[in-house]
């Protein structure tokens, strides 16, 4: 066993050091670094010229080369002569490989750092040019259902029905375990405060005008951002990565048309219709403890409900449902198309896509309940 | 056709990624029949080169022109229009994963003619079989070889028989006997159709091999430094970074 790696600096003369180097120089057992030395030089600032002997070393990796790099770099900026002997080699060959190819200055990465002022400014223009990109996504995507409905629209119609399937039948199961428990969450929540009235079979109300006229909108509309938005961001993000977009754009068929316009129909078309079943589900959920729970009967519950929600309700519940399909697929969709190359790239889109659907669903539920109440429905 | 008409010619034209210039003062003049190289080391621009010829990616300054059309300067449309006659393979192949092979190679073919499911089936089995692929039309991309990825590429690229075909580093990837494979039958095509072929590599086997004709992009000068038979190039020239770029740094 070696000893561990030594250094020894000492004057031959009154400008000139000789350093030592002896023992291990393994990376693994913290060798002396080129700061030792820089510390005798500091010391002794006549010194013009620096023998190196490496003769007494035993094992090396890249811990000696590291030092001799930095030794060599302190040199020339001090300028002065350094005399190598007893290298290894191996660690000669290596630094000459090293030095053989000079350093590209214009390279290298010089992150200025910004000031608060400059971040803020780049922050709220980087803001408005994603607001930018948004309405001209939007936009395009509008002149690609107008060349649908005039037929002129190039994709491919089995696409359009995979993709039916797969955002509306195959999300089935998860919109019935969620719309149910929600129904059945709302019946809990009401069933408390109205029994202190004696009013427990206005829990059917409750839960009926609730799930029928928003909750069953929303929660679909969540799950599908979940589901579906961030399925549609991945695909078409490692699509993007693989340069299967610039493939279509180099055919001169537009990937508004043949990715982006199938996945909003899709969802446009399949969301109402899931609302429609998120409904029952949830007067279903509401049902077992309206009957299992409060005593009521099943007919008594659903004559009820029946009486307690009306067209208007099941209408807005149904357009909340349609106008959520479309944001969760234009918000995926565009956060899959503006994708990066890169692996991390595709994650930050599909996390992107599921964050912008859900605040858009948000947003435009303030908004069209706002109206509603506006209007008097 | 007339072998020395120019069919694209570039002129005066800048690159850049924002403010960042990465070639500048490019002219060369790529002409009918052509297997045109377009060389130089990593990183000096070949790929961003094809991306401006095929419409992806504005030039910063200066003119493409295709025949006696400005590429750049005309409509979306028309540009469209030049695209489409034109044909590209993409350096992984970029073949849409979600579609079987006979589908890619379809999906051109139904887009911009109007034949019939029957004869576009016949034009899918020959193309795969004019780049040694039939039999795997119902492949998936996932389910076939990198090389053959490449090689499916090229069908899809000459489903509809284009005027020019670009390939975007075809041997990058490939084991010597594929990579000279491919470079066989790039030559085949374009001795039996006469198709312009733009060529984005830095293999010096297929320089040689296949190109008439090239430009070199000179990474550290920031502008081309050469044009002509790669040949002919390494023959005459004096400057120092292109012999050393043909030779592989090796000193004769």
């Amino acid at each position: 066993m070696t000893p561990p790696g030594e250094l020894r600096v000492q004057r031959a003369a009154s400008d000139r050091l000789q350093i030592l180097l002896s023992g291990s120089w393994r990376l693994g057992e913290a060798p002396p670094s080129a700061d030792d030395v820089q510390r005798e030089f500091e010391r002794a600032p006549e010194v013009r010229s620096a023998e190196l002997d490496a003769s007494q070393v035993g094992d090396w990796d890249t811990g000696l080369l590291t030092f001799l790099v930095g030794l060599e770099r302190l040199c020339a900026d001090r300028k002065i002569d350094l005399e190598k002997n007893g290298l290894p080699q191996g660690a000669m060959r290596l630094l000459a490989l090293a030095a053989a190819v000079p350093e590209k200055k214009d390279a290298r990465k010089t992150a200025p750092k910004a000031s608060f002022l400059v971040h803020v400014g780049n922050e709220s223009a980087d803001f408005v040019r994603s607001a930018g990109e948004l309405l001209a996504f939007i936009g395009d995507a509008v002149v690609a259902l107008m060349n649908f409905i005039r037929g002129r629209a190039r994709f491919r119609r089995a696409d359009l029905g995979l993709l039916m399937a797969s955002c509306g039948a195959e999300a089935l199961p998860i919109v019935t375990l969620i719309c149910f428990l929600v129904g059945l969450i709302l019946a809990f929540i009401g069933a408390i405060q109205l029994a202190l009235f004696g009013a427990q079979i206005y829990v059917a109300d409750l839960v009926g005008i609730a799930m029928v006229r928003l909750m069953a909108a929303i929660m679909t509309g969540i799950v599908m951002a979940g589901r579906t938005g961030g399925a549609f961001a991945a695909q078409l993000g490692t699509m993007q990565v693989n340069q299967e977009i610039d493939a279509l754009k180099t055919l001169g068929i537009s990937p508004m048309e043949f990715l982006v316009l199938p996945r909003m129909l899709a969802l446009g078309l399949m969301m109402p219709l899931l609302c429609l079943y998120a409904n029952v589900m949830g007067i279903l959920g509401g049902m077992v403890v309206g009957v299992g729970m409060l005593d009521i009967g099943l007919v008594q519950y659903y004559n009820e409900t029946a009486r307690a929600v009306n067209l208007w309700n099941l209408g807005i519940g149904l357009f909340s449902g349609t106008v959520f399909g479309v944001i969760v697929a234009l918000a995926g969709c565009m956060r899959g198309m503006q994708c990066a190359r890169s692996a991390s790239a595709v994650g930050d889109a599909a996390t992107s896509a599921v964050v912008t659907a859900i605040v858009g669903i948000i947003v435009s539920t303030a908004l069209i309940t706002i109206i509603c109440n506006i209007l008097g429905i | 056709m007339d072998e020395k008409q120019a069919h694209i010619h570039v002129e005066d034209l800048t690159m850049a990624y924002g403010d960042f210039v990465l070639m500048r003062d490019l002219t060369f003049t790529i002409r009918h029949g052509d297997i045109f190289i377009i060389m130089g080391g990593s990183g000096c621009g070949k790929s961003t080169m094809m991306t401006i010829l095929i419409g992806l990616k504005a030039p910063a300054r200066g003119r493409v022109l295709y025949g006696d059309v400005d590429f750049w300067a005309a409509g979306p449309e028309t540009r469209d229009g030049i695209i489409r006659r034109g044909g590209v393979m993409y350096q992984s192949g970029a073949l849409w994963s979600s579609m079987t092979l006979a589908e890619n190679i379809a999906l051109p073919l139904e887009t911009y003619t109007d034949l019939s499911a029957a004869r576009i089936r016949e034009v899918v089995e020959l193309k795969l079989a004019l780049v040694g692929m039939a039999g795997f039309a119902s492949f998936y991309p996932s389910e076939i070889s990198g090389g053959m990825q490449k090689r499916a590429g090229i069908a899809r690229a000459m489903a509809l028989d284009p005027e020019v075909l670009f390939f975007d580093e075809p041997s990058a990837g490939l084991d010597p006997v594929s990579a000279r494979r491919l470079d066989d039958l790039i030559l085949e095509l374009r001795e039996s159709l006469g198709t312009t072929m733009v060529v984005v590599t830095h293999e010096l086997a297929s320089i040689f091999a296949i190109g008439n004709n090239s430009v070199f992009l000179d990474a550290a000068k920031r502008t081309m430094t050469a044009t002509g038979d790669p040949k002919q190039l390494l023959a005459e020239t004096r400057d120092p970074t292109l012999r050393l770029f043909l030779t592989r740094g090796e000193t004769s």
